[in-house]
Order: C-alpha cells, then structure tokens, then sequence
C-alpha cells in the first residue's frame, strides 16, 4: 500500500479504513439480505458497498483501489442489468406474465431450510447495477483533469 | 402467447444491455442494433394482427389482478404507434450506421437509440400512469445522453437548456401523479376512468387536467411551452434530431390523447375550449416559424409544431372523425418528418451549411435524392394520394361537423404554410445553379444514405395510397378512445 504523495503521512486513516471497510461491507450485504422483512433491499445495499468503495479511495487512491479489486464496473452495472431482465423474464417459459416471481422451500447446506424467492435474484441485479453507475461516476470524475 | 404486448419493450431492452458490454466493436454493434429492431418490428407486426383478431391484449406484470398490477395494455392505438416508431428507429439506426463516425458509435449511441424506443414503446404500451412516468423518464434520460453526444460547445449549452425544461416537466409530472393519486386513490388508468366520474368535487378533476395539459404540453411543444424546442433539436446531430422530431413530441401528443380520451372527458367545455386554444396558438406559431427561417433544420423543427398543433386540434374535438383523422395524420407524421430530417440532414452534409442561401443545383448531381426529397416535401402538405391528405381531411370535416369554420379554414391555411415553407427548400436547394463544388465529408455515403431514407418516404407513400386497408385498424383503434367502457372492460376482469 504505497501512496505517490509521500509528504502526506495517514497511517492511522489508512489503517482504520481497512477495518471499517469490512464492517461497512457486512453492513450493506445484511441491508441487502434484509429487505423482504425489513427496512432494506438492492439499492440501499449496493449504496452502502459502493459507500465502502469510495472510503477506500479516500484513503488509497484509484490505482491501489483498482489493484485490489479489479472490476470494470460499467459491465458491472450491465450484468446487473442481465441478471435482473433474466429473472423477469424467466416467467414467461412458464406462460406466466413478465415479473411473475416464484419461491420453493429448499435444504441448503449448514443453513437448513430456508425459503428462496426469485425477487433475490432481481435485487442482486438491482445492487449490481447500484454499485456500477456509483463507481462509474466517481471514477470518472475523479479521472478527468 | 400471453406476453406478446412486453416483447416490443424487452426486446430493444435486451438488445441495448448486450451492446453494453462491447462499446468498441463497432460492426458487433451496428448489426445486433439492426437485427433487435428487424425482430421487434416483425413481433409489432404480429401484436396488430393479434389486436386485430383477438381485441384489446392486457397483461397484468406479476400476474396480480388488474387495478392493483401494473397492466400493460396493447389496444389498436398502442399496437399502431408501436409499430410506426419501432419502424422509424429501425431506418433512423440504419441511415446512422453510414452517418457517424467509428469513433461517436463507439460511445454507446445505439445503446442510447436502443433505450429510447424501449422508454418510447413502454409510454405507448402502458396502462398506469406512475409507469408512464417512469417510460417518460427512460427515454428522456437516453436523449439526454443523445443530445450532448459528441461534446460541442452549442450541444452543451443547448443540453442544459433542454435537461432543465425537461427536468421542471418531470418534477410538475410527479406532482400532478401525486394530485390524482390523493383525490382519486388509484393509478391504474381503467380504475382511474371508473373512479373519476364518482369524484364528488369535479373541478378539481378539471385542475388535475390542466396540470397534466400542461406536463405534456412541455413535452409535446404546444404553444406557449414550446420555447425549448427549435434550439434544442437544432443541434443534435442528424440521426438523432430524426428520432427527437419524430417521436418524442409526439408521446406527449400521445399522452394527451389517451389522458384527455379517458380521464378528464366528463363532457367538460372547458378542457376542449382551452385544448383548442392551445392547439390554434401552436399552428400560428409554427407557422410563422416556417416561413420565417432559412436554415433548413428550422423550418422542419418548425413543422413539427404545425403538425402536433392540427393533431391536437383533432384531438380536442373528440368525435369520431377527428380522432381518426388525428390518428391518421400522427402516424403520417412520425414517419414524414422522420424522413424530411433525414434528407435536411443529407444537404446540408453535402453543403457544409444550414442556410439556403448557401445551397443549389442537388438536384444535377443527386436526381434521386432530390426526387425523394419532392415526394416527401408534397406528401407533408397533404396533397390528395399521399398520405398527409386523409388525416387532416378527417380533421377538417370533423371540425366542420362540430359547427366551427375557423379551426378547419387555420388548418387549411397551415397546409398552404407548410407546402410553401418546404418547396422553398425544394426550388433553392435542389434546382439553379451549383454554388461551389460540394465535397463534403458525406458526399461519397449519399449513394448508401438515401436507400433507408428512400424507403421511408416510399413506407409513407404505402401508407397513403394504402389509406383504404388501414382504415379498419384506424377505426379499431378509434373505438376504445370514443367509448372508455371498451378499455375499462379489457383491463379491469371481473
């Protein structure tokens, strides 16, 4: 974790950003799981991880960011777009009308049974596209001289 | 099929993702482009027969019962207009393969195009007034990005211009959702037509119906909030100006109509004295505009106006006849002046200039552009086979049968206007002399650039001289706008 300004000594920013940017992290993915019983859902979730994003290249800068976590976040934000168009879409091989979401009952593994619900799948797509455009913004402001 | 009305939405939709994710390759991008709108267009061409047969298609998204789902709603009218714009895009993305540069295609232009029509065809399709709202954002957003594409410095300063008004708009919009939603309780536009006769205080209807004449009003043009239009359309490139002239006045033109048809009807003379008012005030407007340019881009944005003000007018009338005569002369509309600023744009890409005075002699050098151009220029003004005739014929008939002389005599005079205002264009730019030799960066793709335009005019010539086949799918799409029962009926199942 090498800073090109080497005048500007923040270690102790640096150091609690790392752990605060897990802490923010597990925040928003229980947000994200929260929102069919309560206050929560996609875009607050995807929000808040793309929150934690920005913390971290207030600390660092975009190349360590870009380092860490290589995503290109404009197809980011079209796989989100992808994931919730497919599940909309998965009604209509059924004869159902577009939108129409379905759940079943599963047995997972170490969690035991647990009831999943296609609009999951569509949130995830929400919260993909939610953290794609805020990043794309943000790096492309932060980019342009 | 049950979900056939969605396909014309998720169809580009599906489409403009995929271009998503490979910006730079530009053939990949021209051809699913082109090959999403061939499907689609054949898909609204199935959804008409369908409507046709079958009547009015609905699906309820989810599959919850109606008032309380987001009903989408294919009658005759919105099959129609679906199909003309789905058509439109399909020529406007194929004369922009040969028009632009490697480099503009590779910033994402057709996934905006792509967009638009999704936003476009959602507005036509569906039945709930918060989801038009949020269709009219769709491809507002996308000509946002269409119009500043490219980055000049009067496409910027334009751009603010256009995103303010249309961001006033949409807040105004959300706030007349907001008025209806506390007097009425319901969104769904077949719960809101049942509902809004039992309002007990019906002047606050009126209000609520002035406040959306007026949402639409800005984004369809009308006289007086219309102030935005010709500087903003006048810088877009081409192309794109195409699509803005073509189809996004005229979802508000749109709008009004299935609005005005199913909401605020109630037999109210006050909403039809004040519709009409507005409608002769946007035909002068234009009128003068049209005659008083000569910047080809201006007289053409200054048609549009015309046209939305003599569809209005049918509108406002509200009998049988002048809603199929407005009807007629919407779809003529969409696709004239689709292909009046496809060959504007081809001038003045062979002269390098905007301005008549600058033009002459195309017509030696380009016989059948400017043939083309001819057709078009006459097929606007409404002469007899083609097709700008039987629309504002029904209009004026129906505005005669309603005992009103002046509104028809206007619009005769408005066709007078607009004959002049593009032979105009016509005598300078295509006959005299040469004024230099015309090398322009575009010279060598008018060969290639006049086969989609061409087809477009000979698709409205078609549409003219095919007057007498439409004319059951008019009066289709007629019925469920003269009696609301019909719509309420096919959306609300009991």
């Amino acid at each position: 974790m090498n800073r090109k300004n080497d005048q500007v000594n923040d270690v102790i920013l640096q150091t609690a950003a790392v752990i605060i940017f897990f802490i923010i992290i597990v925040f928003s993915i229980n947000l994200f799981f929260a929102g069919h019983y309560s206050p929560g859902g996609g875009f607050i979730g995807g929000l808040m991880t793309a929150a934690a994003l920005v913390l971290l290249l207030l600390a660092f800068d975009s190349k360590t960011l870009a380092n860490v976590l290589p995503f290109d976040y404009r197809k980011m934000t079209a796989l989100g777009l992808v994931i919730a168009m497919l599940t909309s879409l998965h009604s209509i091989f059924w004869d159902r009308p577009f939108l129409t979401h379905a759940y079943d009952k599963f047995d997972l593994p170490l969690l035991g049974e647990q009831t999943l619900h296609t609009a999951i799948a569509f949130d995830l797509g929400v919260y993909l596209v939610v953290i794609g455009v805020t990043m794309t913004i943000i790096q492309t402001i932060g980019e342009s001289e | 099929m049950i979900n056939l009305p969605i396909f014309p939405i998720v169809i580009p939709a599906l489409a403009a993702i995929f271009l998503l994710f490979a910006p730079k390759q530009v053939r990949l991008q021209r051809g699913v482009a082109l090959g999403a709108l061939l499907v689609t267009f054949i898909v609204t061409v199935l959804l008409i027969f369908t409507v046709s047969q079958d009547g009015i298609m609905t699906v309820d998204l989810g599959n919850w019962p109606a008032p309380f789902s987001i009903t989408l709603v294919s009658d005759m009218l919105s099959a129609l207009l679906v199909a003309t714009s789905t058509l439109l895009v399909f020529f406007i993305v194929w004369f922009a393969t040969h028009y632009f540069s490697d480099a503009y295609e590779s910033n994402y232009v057709y996934v905006a195009m792509l967009f638009l029509l999704v936003g476009v065809n959602g507005a036509f399709t569906t039945g709930d007034i918060f989801n038009l709202f949020v269709f009219f954002e769709v491809f507002l957003i996308s000509s946002y990005v269409l119009i500043v594409l490219g980055g000049k410095g009067v496409q910027l300063r334009e751009s603010i211009k256009y995103l303010l008004v249309n961001i006033i708009a949409s807040a105004l919009f959300v706030m007349a959702v907001a008025l209806i939603y506390g007097t009425v309780g319901t969104l769904s536009l077949a719960d809101l037509a049942q509902k809004i006769p039992l309002v007990e205080n019906q002047s606050v209807i009126t209000v609520i119906g002035v406040f959306f004449v007026i949402v639409f009003g800005l984004k369809g043009a009308l006289v007086p909030l219309h102030y935005w239009l010709p500087g903003s359309y006048v810088v877009a490139p081409t192309p794109i100006l195409a699509m803005f002239g073509a189809l996004l006045t005229k979802v508000g033109v749109y709008s009004i109509l299935r609005t005005y048809t199913l909401l605020f009807d109630g037999g109210s003379a006050f909403m039809q004295n004040f519709l009409i008012i507005l409608a002769v005030l946007t035909i002068v407007i234009g009128m003068i505009g049209a005659i008083a340019y000569n910047d080809v881009k201006l007289i053409i944005i200054y048609n549009i106006m015309i046209a939305v003000g003599v569809i209005l007018y049918g509108i406002a009338l509200n009998t049988q006849t002048s809603l199929e005569g407005a009807l007629y002369y919407l779809i003529h509309d969409m696709l004239i002046k689709a292909a009046l600023f496809m060959l504007v744009g081809m001038m003045i890409g062979i002269t390098k200039s905007g301005q008549l005075r600058d033009m002459g002699g195309l017509i030696t050098r380009f016989p059948l552009f400017g043939w083309t151009f001819f057709i078009a220029a006459l097929s606007l003004a409404g002469i007899p086979p083609l097709s700008g005739f039987f629309g504002k014929l029904l209009i004026v008939q129906g505005g005669v049968e309603e005992g009103s002389l002046f509104g028809p005599l206007l619009i005769l005079l408005s066709s007078l206007f607009v004959l002049f205002s593009v032979i105009k264009i016509f005598l300078y730019g295509f006959w005299g002399e040469e004024k230099r030799v015309y090398d322009g960066p575009l010279v060598p793709y008018v060969n290639r650039l006049i086969v989609p335009t061409f087809l477009l005019v000979a698709v409205a010539v078609a549409y003219g001289f095919g007057a007498e086949a439409m004319h059951p799918f008019i009066t289709q799409a007629i019925e469920p706008l003269v009696q609301p029962e019909i719509y309420i009926d096919a959306v609300i199942k009991e």
